[in-house]
């Protein structure tokens, strides 16, 4: 059902950046999560989303607030620590045709809210869930999360003696079907992975490391803007094609390009860099981010993706009009279905 | 001779098959026309531990629970001698004879059931002997109490869906056990069954599935939820009648969808999303899980989100006794959530009621914009009661204060205002809402727990904060309009009254009418909802003093009565216990009897 009134523009595509932007940004300057929410911006721009139909969701932290400062025409719930999951698993019923895009923190996702984190991946419910990973909680000024490294120092909780979790890893444990890392540091990155998570039909699961400026930037750090720049290893190129476009891949040498359809027709495209890989290899995925975490490398591209995984929509006999716009008749059964009833029980 | 008023204890194994006996007796009863409750008292456990089941039937309809039974069926050895002592002292007992028995009083009427003769007499296979032999009962009892064995047949045939193959190796059984106690017992029996004409058609059923088909027939949408004793039967109760109530005849598409959560503090996150977006929603829990849900009540109350919480409640605090009744969830569910916010509470108090409030809660919630938590319990929850048909809601579904494209434009050009999610536009304090899927550029807002202002713009400001509780206090007063008034069961301006809520009905409602008959003239006022209306202020005002019944430890409502009515707070007493059984008649006449003495 559209809408009948008049509006300000042409067409859906009419749509400049600027009808994209959010509220001024209240987090510090350079802050990691304020280019990912440029590359939002950027991402629904070029993919000619119209504002209206996405959803923006978000627990509680930095990240969380970020949800403010993009796309400021669409729907928002900001709702509670490492919660948000929860909130999009009941709101996105009510209409299939709405994109969900979720922002957490590693706080937010790796430890409060790790349980509803896995549950939403192994339920594969359609929507971007970006995870703005520093490491470190900044509105409460400075602890660990679950994300810092062992042996990661700072100032007033001196040095971290526990393990990290890694977000990739427990996606890919819990059957995500599309899980990519990326660094804020790499903004061409982010963006071509942000659309190609736009047109997953599951949970599309970016883990980007954003540097925390104010509490976890030191050169050491595994989350700072200049280990992430030294020690960035780019599993792929990775360039996001829109069903329409022509795919041009004279430029690539044959057998360095792969390509991955999406279910909605768009296609991504792999260009190999020193090692080959596949992302639709879920051991070779699992093996990889092993290798990484020994190796101390910060590999960034799409991890894993498998287009076709059952969501959670597949679940139920939907094929109707939005829930939320069933007209009361259809809600509650006629007089004759009560009698039923309660001859059931005589 | 006691015809039509006594009550029978079954004490059985559990894992034995004694659910099927019982149940075949009630419903058999049931079918005779006879007003008759039974309650399962078992344990937290699969097999092996003792169960017992208290049916009660009772000519003038009373259903309330009894501390003494006029009939004991002893099956479990390990149990009897206790078992024996709740056995009134003119009453009878049957009995396995296999059961060792020391001292049983000489007035008692005794027969020893041989179960392992009738059995085998029966041609019952050996194996399926230890889930068959409670059938013994029910074949005795039924030449005792003279059941027409064609209804024992047909309560087996509404046990087993007409499973013949089911139905017969039990059917033999019962006619075994029959003809033994017909040839082999002598004296008369004191209790009988008769059975009565002309009682209409009554259902027979559970509130928790009276809970969620007043849901259904209320127009839910979306139901989240984890397993927990005893509300566990509710949403199962969903899964089960969706597919025939809820497909739309057109397309074959499903109008509800039912998600099992992995715990409640996702369950009702995804009931606020979903009632966010415009579902009508809910979850069903109980006391542990209702803990768990209190931080997103709070952020639904304060962003405005219609959804309703059914807690069937059992025995707490902490894990307590899960399978066990109680009103002990009264004080928390009315303060849940930390800061300044109230709750709307449903009260029902029989499986009508539970139908019922079902589809009311939902219009309330999404009338108000804000949680609706319906307090059922155990004892109405997991019990089967004999009722009236359910009655086909009289109102049309109500969705509240919504706002679709058409909507919104009509609103823009009509009020010349702009728009704004918590605006109080029409100066109830309900403010107009959109929800997510309207394309209208004007409708998307920023929803959020933190501090905001009417166009739900994050502020800190002090005055904008305490403007918008306000707000949120004025729409509250509305809700005294939309839920269900207190019932003035018993009006003969009288000094002294009762008060009372939920299960806890039952056996008030006997009480007070024991009291008339006795000199104890008393009226009787039954709460039905929160926050209370003026009626319960005059029934109060208008009394010397008020006994308030229910099945907690410190007099809950009483308590809450006392903060909103200060100046009566003298004049409520407090009529209270919390050992997981319901109020029985008797219990509460003897503490008020106490208590008016102790006053002088």
């Amino acid at each position: 059902m559209e809408a009948t009134f008049k509006r300000s523009y042409p067409n859906a595509l009419g749509y400049s950046r600027s009808d994209y932007l959010g509220l001024p940004t209240t987090l510090c300057k350079g802050c990691g999560h304020n280019s990912i929410a440029n590359m939002i911006i950027s991402a629904c721009y070029e993919l000619e989303l119209q504002p209206e139909k996405i959803v923006k969701f978000s627990g509680i932290g930095c990240s969380s607030k970020s949800t403010a400062y993009f796309l400021d025409r669409s729907f928002a719930f900001n709702g509670l620590h490492g919660r948000m999951p929860s909130l999009a698993e009941g709101a996105l019923f009510a209409d299939r045709t709405l994109k969900g895009i979720g922002i957490s923190g590693d706080g937010d996702t790796a430890n409060i809210g790790l349980s509803q984190f896995k549950h939403l991946a192994r339920r594969n419910l359609p929507m971007v869930y970006i995870v703005e990973n520093n490491g470190v909680y900044g509105l409460t000024k400075g602890q660990f999360s679950a994300t810092a490294e062992k042996g990661l120092k700072l100032k007033r909780q001196g040095e971290n003696p526990y393990l990290p979790v890694d977000i990739a890893l427990e996606a890919i444990a819990a059957n995500a079907s599309f899980v990519a890392r990326s660094f804020a540091g790499d903004p061409k990155q982010v963006k071509e992975l942000i659309k190609a998570a736009l047109s997953h039909d599951g949970t599309a699961i970016l883990d980007i490391i954003s540097p925390c400026v104010t509490f976890n930037n030191q050169d050491y750090s595994l989350h700072s803007y200049s280990w992430g720049k030294g020690h960035e290893a780019p599993l792929h190129e990775v360039e996001f094609v829109l069903p329409r476009e022509e795919i041009t891949v004279e430029d690539f040498e044959r057998g360095t390009v792969r390509e991955v359809t999406m279910h909605d027709g768009s296609v991504i495209v792999f260009k190999k860099l020193e090692r080959e890989y596949d992302p639709t290899n879920r051991t070779e995925a699992i093996r990889m981010l092993e290798q990484a975490i020994r190796r101390n490398w910060l590999i960034t591209g799409l991890i894993y993706v498998d287009p076709n995984a059952p969501t959670i929509f597949d679940m139920y006999p939907l094929d109707g009009e939005a829930l939320n716009r069933l007209p009361a008749e259809k809600l509650r059964p006629d007089r004759r279905a009560l009698e039923m009833i309660n001859s059931s029980f005589q | 001779m006691r015809i039509n008023d006594f009550s029978i204890t079954f004490s059985t194994v559990n894992g034995s098959g004694s659910a099927t006996a019982n149940n075949t007796l009630l419903r058999a009863i049931f079918k005779m026309g006879i007003p008759v409750s039974a309650r399962n008292i078992f344990p937290s456990n699969i097999q092996g531990m003792p169960t017992w089941y208290n049916l009660r039937v009772s000519a003038a309809g009373y259903l309330g629970h009894t501390e003494n039974c006029d009939i004991l069926v002893a099956m479990n050895p390990e149990t009897v001698q206790d078992d024996l002592d709740k056995l009134e002292s003119n009453g009878l007992l049957l009995v396995n004879d296999d059961i060792p028995l020391k001292d049983v009083p000489q007035k008692i009427n005794k027969v020893l059931m041989p179960v392992k003769a009738i059995l085998e007499s029966s041609g019952t296979a050996q194996n399926l002997s230890i889930y068959l032999a409670n059938m013994v009962y029910v074949g005795v009892l039924a030449c005792l109490l003279e059941i027409d064995l064609q209804k024992i047949e047909a309560a087996l045939e509404y046990h087993f869906d007409h499973r013949r193959n089911a139905v017969e190796p039990n059917l033999k059984i019962v006619q075994a056990a029959f003809q033994w106690a017909q040839q082999n017992i002598s004296h008369e029996c004191q209790f009988r069954l008769k059975a009565l004409e002309n009682q209409g058609e009554k259902i027979m059923i559970d509130g928790n599935t009276a809970g969620a088909l007043g849901s259904l027939f209320g127009g839910l949408q979306y139901a989240a939820w984890y397993p927990i004793t005893p509300a566990t039967g509710l949403a199962e109760a969903l899964n089960e009648y969706i597919p025939r109530l809820r497909l739309d005849p057109q397309t074959g598409s499903s109008t509800c969808v039912v998600v099992q959560a992995e715990d409640e503090l996702a369950a009702i996150g995804m009931v606020v999303g979903a009632g966010w977006a415009g579902l009508r929603s809910m979850t069903s829990t109980s006391g542990p899980g209702l803990c768990l849900m209190a931080e997103y009540l709070g952020l639904a109350y304060f962003a405005e989100v219609p959804i309703v919480v059914w807690d069937v409640q059992r025995v707490g605090p902490s894990t307590g006794l899960p399978t066990h009744t109680s009103q002990g969830d009264l004080a928390f569910t009315y303060f849940i959530s930390h800061g300044d916010k109230d709750m709307v509470i449903l009260l029902p108090a029989d499986v009508n009621e539970c139908f019922e409030f079902g589809w009311k809660a939902l219009d309330i919630a999404e009338q108000l914009q804000t949680p609706v938590i319906v307090l059922s319990d155990l004892e109405l929850g997991m019990n089967i009661w004999g009722a009236e048909p359910f009655a086909y809601p009289d109102k049309k579904i109500e969705r509240g204060k919504v706002l679709w494209e058409k909507d919104l434009e009509n609103w823009l050009k009509k009020s010349g205002q702009t728009w704004g999610r918590y605006k109080d536009a029409d100066g109830d304090g309900i403010p107009y809402r959109t929800v997510p899927g309207n394309l209208h550029e004007k409708a998307p807002y920023f929803t959020r727990g933190t501090g905001h202002d009417e166009f739900a713009h994050y502020s800190e400001d002090n005055r904008v904060w305490e403007e918008n509780l306000k707000r949120l206090k004025l729409k509250f007063e509305q809700a005294k309009k939309l839920i269900p008034q207190p019932e003035m069961v018993k009006q003969g301006k009288q000094k002294i009254g009762f008060i009372s809520y939920g299960s806890t009905h039952m056996g008030t409602s006997e009480a007070v009418d024991r009291l008339q008959t006795k000199d104890y003239p008393v009226d009787y006022l039954r709460i039905k909802a929160l926050p209370f209306t003026r009626e319960v202020e005059e029934f109060i005002q208008a009394h010397e003093t008020i006994f308030v019944t229910e099945a907690n430890r410190d007099g809950q409502m009483k308590n809450l009565l006392c903060m909103n009515f200060p100046k009566y707070a003298e004049r409520l007493r407090s009529i209270a216990r919390c050992d997981g059984l319901s109020l029985s008649a008797a219990w509460i006449v003897e503490k008020f009897k106490a208590a008016i003495k102790a006053k002088g």
